[in-house]
């Protein structure tokens, strides 16, 4: 773990994310790739089938097209709502997008701020907490999405989850 | 490293998820029990969902020698019994055992294995291996400062069996662990005579572990199958000798996988790389008798240890038998490891020596009425073998020995029957091979 973790174990309940993943709409990823083969690139573009609106922000990118969505070069810059920020960037840098905001949470709304899988900064996520946002660290909602909808278990993943229910048939 | 703090445990206890885990009702036909996907090929919605797919930038079956619905329960289910990341299923466990090497193993590398390990293991690693180029060393892993000694630069694991066929050896995994772990090697634990019910190998530091799912696991004899489950918190970007997981793949446009699955890397190339490659699908029949067994292995392997415990005092007391190696008597030097890493209980395979070697080894096991002469373990029928003229055949005297495997060693898969017809029928095996061969019986 860095200088910016206590070191303590990340522990979020399912129903909180599903929680997260079912009450937001449009979802700014910061430090997204245009580069088709990158991790951030799959993740928009899975969210994107699961129905979520994905803001594309990165100022390399600023002005292009990422999946059929303009990209812009800061959160500031995004028309309209944000529901949640999903932080593509090393643990540093993520601080300073918590930051931005927690400066931005009434105009754009925003709700929840996300720090992708191995990204982890306990001092933003305090401030993040303190001025009212909903914080993960260390997670990915695609991964996050796929397990609590029983996709991740297909690539033979222990979703942890165990329901005698029958679930509701989708078209996936 | 694991250990006991995984991520991957849940509330849901072991027997709670031998039963449920992986497998809740099919959503669209509300079937309780898993159906048998019998098929090789899905169906995209369109082409941008081929596309996906195939860059594995979604989820989903493509084609059913990567992945099949039957098998994916499968493997979700051993994964949630080790508590593990995930789980990729194979053909056998000779199968898993390469396909596990095959995700970091480059030609010129090396790996430390135990040299008291199954017989076929020892074959496939110091034989077969060499012509891929991949260099298994066989060391006494009791003795650490030989495992440090065998680890050279081009060291990239270490190998054990937590409880080893057919010697009974019970592994030190916790040292080992902590040997793999400050040379930067991954620590790779065949669980398979344990079973995730005798042995949580990730809670003692094992990074992989793998099973034959042919033995205890399926349980009845009727399906060959292997697995390989990765604890998901091994950092294969600690040092360069990783470079399958940590260098960009050609063959999936320059993805590099650790940075692009993360904790899922391992299993993701498993499927999509070693399976895509090297072909040895588990048919998804052989995944639904396996997770049947699979339901009752508490059960099973409850009665398993109490009928071999019986049955090796028995022979430990019997007039035709020279010693007995079976970690659940106390006089046995693998007594306080079973203890600590097997829950106090053994196992059902294991060894003796019959007085009078080679000859009266091989007439006793042809003298059972009972057990069933072939070469398997870990079924609900007691099977009797003779290694050295069997299993064990291909290795040299010394390999033989150092496998626990010699002349006079016969070995024992203890299975569900009643303990005193065992019982009999091995006494009268006993002496009916001493008679044959004109070993005199004792006073």
């Amino acid at each position: 773990m860095s200088e910016t973790s206590n070191g303590g174990e990340l522990a979020y309940s399912d129903s909180h994310l599903r929680a997260i993943l079912q009450s937001v709409q449009t979802i700014a990823m910061v430090g997204i790739s245009p580069r088709w083969n990158r991790p951030s690139f799959f993740a928009m573009k899975y969210l994107q089938t699961k129905g979520y609106r994905i803001v594309p922000v990165n100022p390399g990118a600023a002005g292009q097209a990422i999946l059929g969505e303009a990209c812009y070069a800061s959160l500031a810059e995004v028309p309209g709502r944000i529901d949640m920020v999903d932080v593509f960037r090393d643990a540093e840098a993520a601080g300073a997008v918590v930051d931005e905001a927690i400066a931005l949470r009434h105009d754009k709304g925003i709700q929840v701020v996300w720090m992708q899988l191995g990204i982890r900064n306990d001092a933003a996520a305090a401030r993040g907490a303190a001025a009212g946002l909903t914080m993960i660290m260390d997670r990915c909602p695609k991964i996050e999405y796929g397990r609590l909808h029983a996709e991740l278990s297909w690539g033979g993943f222990n979703s942890r989850i165990i329901s005698s229910r029958r679930r509701r048939a989708r078209i996936l | 490293m694991t250990g006991p703090d995984n991520p991957n445990k849940t509330r849901f206890g072991f027997e709670t998820r031998m039963i449920h885990a992986g497998a809740a009702p099919e959503p669209v036909t509300g079937a309780r029990q898993t159906p048998i996907y019998q098929n090789t090929a899905y169906v995209f919605h369109d082409a941008d969902h081929a596309a996906s797919l195939f860059n594995l930038q979604t989820f989903g079956f493509l084609y059913s020698r990567l992945t099949n619905p039957t098998v994916s329960v499968l493997e979700e289910r051993l994964a949630s019994l080790e508590n593990g990341r995930g789980a990729t299923c194979c053909a056998s466990g000779h199968a898993a055992q390469i396909l596990t090497f095959f995700a970091f193993m480059e030609p010129g590398d090396e790996f430390v294995a135990s040299n008291k390990l199954y017989g076929g293991s020892l074959t496939q690693f110091a034989k077969t291996f060499k012509k891929f180029d991949w260099h298994g060393h066989l060391v006494d892993t009791d003795d650490l400062d030989a495992v440090r000694a065998a680890i050279g630069p081009k060291c990239k694991a270490l190998f054990v069996e937590s409880l080893a066929n057919p010697g009974g050896v019970v592994s030190d995994l916790e040292p080992l662990a902590e040997i793999a772990e400050a040379a930067g090697l991954v620590f790779i634990v065949d669980n398979t005579l344990a079973t995730p019910y005798l042995c949580q190998p990730f809670d003692w530091g094992a990074d992989l572990i793998v099973h034959s799912t042919t033995k205890f696991l399926s349980g009845n004899g009727t399906s060959m199958g292997g697995c390989v489950i990765d604890s998901g918190t091994f950092d294969w970007g600690k040092n360069d000798k990783f470079g399958g997981l940590t260098k960009p793949e050609p063959a999936y446009h320059g993805l590099t996988f650790y940075e692009t699955f993360g904790d899922l890397a391992f299993t993701t190339l498993s499927h999509v790389v070693g399976l895509r490659d090297l072909g040895a699908t588990m048919a998804p029949m052989n995944a639904f008798q396996t997770l049947l067994g699979i339901e009752t292995l508490s059960l099973r392997m409850e009665r398993h240890c109490a009928n071999a415990q019986d049955v090796a005092e028995f022979l430990a007391g019997h007039e035709r038998v020279a010693w007995v190696s079976y970690a659940g008597l106390e006089s046995d030097p693998y007594h306080g490891r079973a203890q600590k890493y097997l829950g106090g209980r053994a196992g059902s395979v294991f060894t003796f020596g019959v007085k009078g070697a080679y000859e009266v080894g091989m007439r006793m096991v042809e003298s059972c009425e009972l057990f069933s002469h072939l070469a398997n373990i870990g079924d609900a029928r007691s099977l009797i073998l003779h290694p050295a003229s069997t299993t064990h055949r291909q290795l040299s005297d010394e390999q033989r020995l150092a496998a626990g495997a010699g002349p006079d060693v016969v070995r024992l898969s203890i299975g569900l029957e009643t303990l005193d017809d065992l019982l009999a029928d091995l006494d009268q095996a006993l002496h009916r091979a001493a008679a044959k061969t004109g070993e005199k019986a004792a006073e």
